[in-house]
C-alpha cells in the first residue's frame, strides 16, 4: 500500500484526476524508477477467422491510469480480457507484476507456475459493462463472497471489510439490498466495491458506464476518479471522452487490430497525430 | 347421506392406497432431486466418458415407457438380484431413475441458461470452480428449473399409478378393487378428487419454492 503511493506519486501529479492540466504533466515525464505492472508484448488474438489483435505492445506502470478508446469492435475489450486471462492469447506475452501469466509462440518466454499465476491474477480486479452482480445475493454478500471463499476471511471480519468497501462507494446504506432493488449506477458501484474487496493491485474497467442512463454515469465516474486520486493502477475502456481526458495518464487508440496512438491525454485530444484518431475524435466530440 | 356414509366406510381402504402412492412418490422424488442436480453438473463439467454415459442414460430412460421400465425391474432385474429385494424398493428405483433423467435434462438446460457474465465475474474474483457452481450458478439455475421441474413432479405423481399393474397398493389399484367388489363408481370419483387435491398441493409447494427463489427479484 505504502510503496504503491510513493511510486504512484512519482508517476503522476498528486491530484491529477481533479486538476485540469495535472495529469498531463505527470503523464509526460515519467519517473525512471516507475515499476511496470502490466506488460503486453506482441499480442495476437483472433476469434476463428476474425483477427482482432495483431501485435499489440503495451505497458502500464504502477499508479498509472491508461484509457483505451477506439471504434466499436476494434478489440478494446479483448485487450483487457487478454490481460486477466478471460481470453486465451494466440501469440505474445502477458506479464503482470513481472509474472508471465501467458506466453505463446515467443522464444524465451514461458508461463510462470500455476500457483504464481493464480496469485497474481487474484490481485487483478475487473468491472464489467453489465455489472455481473450475483442476483441472489445482497450488495454486502456480493462484496464479501470472494474474500470469504478465496481469502478465507472469517465472516465477521469480511462483513467489516465489505461495509468499508461499500462506504467507499457511498452505498453502505444499501448493504442489505438485492441488486434488483438498485439503480444501474448503484449496481456498478457495488461491482466496484466487490472488486476492491479483494484488495487488487490494479483494476480493469470495460465500459463501466455504457449500460447506464445518462444521469447515472456521473456517480460511477466519480468513484473511478477517486480511485485515480488514490493512485490505483487502472486500464479503462470508456466512451466518456471528458472523463478519459480528465483521469488518464495515457490514452491509447486501438484500430485495425493495432495500437495506433499512445499519448498523454492533452496531446491525444489537442493535437492527434494519427488521421484515424482525429476522425474518431471529430465524430465523438461533435 | 348414504353416499357420504359409504365414502366414510371405504375411507380406510382409500387411505391405504394414498399412502402407497405417496410412499413410492416421496421415496423416489428426493433421490431423484439429488441425482438430477448431480448428473446435470457432471453433464455440464464432468469428464467426457461420464458425460457420454449420462447422455445414454437420459436418452434411454426418457425414451421408454415407465410401465416397461417397471416390468423390466420386476421381472428382469429383481430376480437377477437373487429373487427379489422386494417390489417396493424396486419401484422406488424405477421412479427415481426415471424422474432423475428428466430432472438432469431440465437442470442441465438451466445451468446453461445462467448468464455467462456470472462465470466471468467468479473467474475474475478468483472463486474456485466448485464454489462457483454451488454458490453462484446452481442457485440461479434451480430458479430457472423450478417451473419445468414442477410439471415433471406432477407427471410423476400421476404416473405413479402404474405400480397398480405390478400389484402394489396405490390409489388406482385400491379404488379398482373396491369398485369391483361393491359394483359402484363412487370409489373412482373419490380417486379423481384425491388426485386433484394432491396435484394442487404440489403446485402450491412449487409456487412457494418459486417465491422463495425469486425473492431477490423485484
Ligand atoms: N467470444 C468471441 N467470439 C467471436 N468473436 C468475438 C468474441 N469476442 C469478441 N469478438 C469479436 O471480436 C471483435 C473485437 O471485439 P471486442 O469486444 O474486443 O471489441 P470492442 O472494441 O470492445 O468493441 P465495443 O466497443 O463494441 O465493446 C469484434 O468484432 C467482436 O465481434
Ligand atoms: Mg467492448
Amino acid at each position: 500500500m505504502g510503496e504503491k503511493t510513493q511510486v504512484g506519486a512519482g508517476a503522476r501529479t498528486g491530484d491529477g484526476a481533479r486538476a485540469d492540466g495535472g495529469a498531463q504533466a505527470g503523464g509526460g515525464a515519467r519517473d525512471d524508477t516507475a515499476e511496470v505492472i502490466i506488460r503486453l508484448t506482441n499480442l495476437h488474438k483472433s476469434f476463428g477467422e476474425l483477427s482482432v489483435l495483431q501485435g499489440v505492445d503495451l505497458t502500464v506502470e504502477r499508479g498509472q491510469v491508461v484509457s483505451i478508446i477506439g471504434p466499436s469492435g476494434s478489440g478494446k475489450s479483448t485487450v483487457l480480457r487478454c490481460v486477466n486471462g478471460l481470453e486465451k492469447i494466440d501469440r505474445g506475452v502477458v506479464e503482470i507484476e513481472g509474472v508471465v501469466v501467458a506466453a505463446v509462440g515467443t522464444p524465451g518466454a514461458k508461463p510462470a507456475p500455476k500457483e504464481q499465476i493464480r496469485a497474481v491474477l487474484a490481485k487483478t480486479g475487473m468491472v464489467f459493462q453489465s455489472f455481473n452482480l450475483f442476483p441472489h445475493m445482497t450488495a454486502l454478500q456480493n462484496v464479501i463472497e470472494a474474500p470469504m471463499t478465496v481469502k478465507k476471511i472469517p465472516k465477521a471480519r469480511a462483513r467489516e471489510l465489505g461495509m468499508e468497501k461499500l462506504r467507499r462507494v457511498g452505498l453502505d446504506d444499501k448493504a442489505d439490498a438485492f441488486p434488483s432493488r438498485l439503480s444501474g449506477g448503484q449496481k456498478q458501484r457495488v461491482a466496484i466495491a466487490r472488486a476492491l474487496a479483494m484488495e487488487p493491485d490494479f483494476m480493469l474497467f470495460d465500459e463501466p458506464t455504457s449500460a447506464l442512463d445518462p444521469e447515472l454515469v456521473g456517480e460511477v465516474l466519480d468513484v473511478i476518479k477517486s480511485l485515480a486520486r488514490e493512485h490505483m493502477s487502472m486500464m479503462i475502456v470508456s466512451h466518456e471522452m471528458g472523463f478519459t481526458r480528465e483521469v488518464s495518464d495515457r490514452v491509447i487508440f486501438v484500430d485495425n487490430q493495432k495500437i495506433v496512438a499512445d499519448n498523454p491525454p492533452e496531446r491525444f485530444f489537442n493535437s492527434p497525430e494519427h488521421p484515424r484518431v482525429a476522425a474518431f475524435l471529430d465524430k465523438m466530440l461533435n | 347421506m348414504e353416499t357420504v356414509n359409504y365414502i366414510i366406510r371405504i375411507s380406510p381402504q382409500l387411505l391405504v392406497g394414498v399412502i402407497g402412492t405417496l410412499q413410492v412418490y416421496f421415496g423416489a422424488i428426493f433421490p431423484a432431486l439429488v441425482m438430477g442436480v448431480f448428473f446435470a453438473i457432471v453433464k455440464t463439467a464432468g469428464p467426457k466418458p461420464l458425460r457420454w454415459l449420462l447422455n445414454v442414460y437420459t436418452w434411454a430412460w426418457r425414451g421408454v415407457p415407465l410401465l416397461l421400465q417397471l416390468m423390466i425391474m420386476k421381472y428382469g432385474v429383481l430376480p437377477l438380484l437373487g429373487g427379489g429385494g422386494g417390489d417396493f424398493p424396486g419401484a422406488i428405483w424405477v421412479f427415481a431413475l426415471n424422474m432423475a433423467a428428466y430432472l438432469t435434462e431440465i437442470m442441465r438446460a438451466a445451468i446453461g441458461a445462467v448468464d455467462r457474465g456470472q462465470y466471468e465475474a467468479c473467474r475474475v474474483l478468483g472463486i474456485p470452480y466448485w464454489r462457483m457452481m454451488f454458490r453462484v450458478i446452481i442457485p440461479q439455475s434451480v430458479r430457472i428449473a423450478l417451473p419445468p421441474a414442477c410439471s415433471e413432479a406432477i407427471n410423476l405423481l400421476k404416473d405413479a399409478a402404474v405400480i397398480s399393474v405390478i400389484s402394489m397398493q396405490d390409489i388406482v389399484r385400491v379404488t379398482n378393487q373396491i369398485t369391483t367388489r361393491d359394483k359402484t363408481v363412487i370409489p373412482y370419483l373419490c380417486a379423481f378428487v384425491i388426485y386433484l387435491i394432491l396435484t394442487s398441493l404440489l403446485v402450491k409447494v412449487f409456487g412457494l419454492l418459486e417465491k422463495r427463489f425469486t425473492a431477490y427479484d423485484a
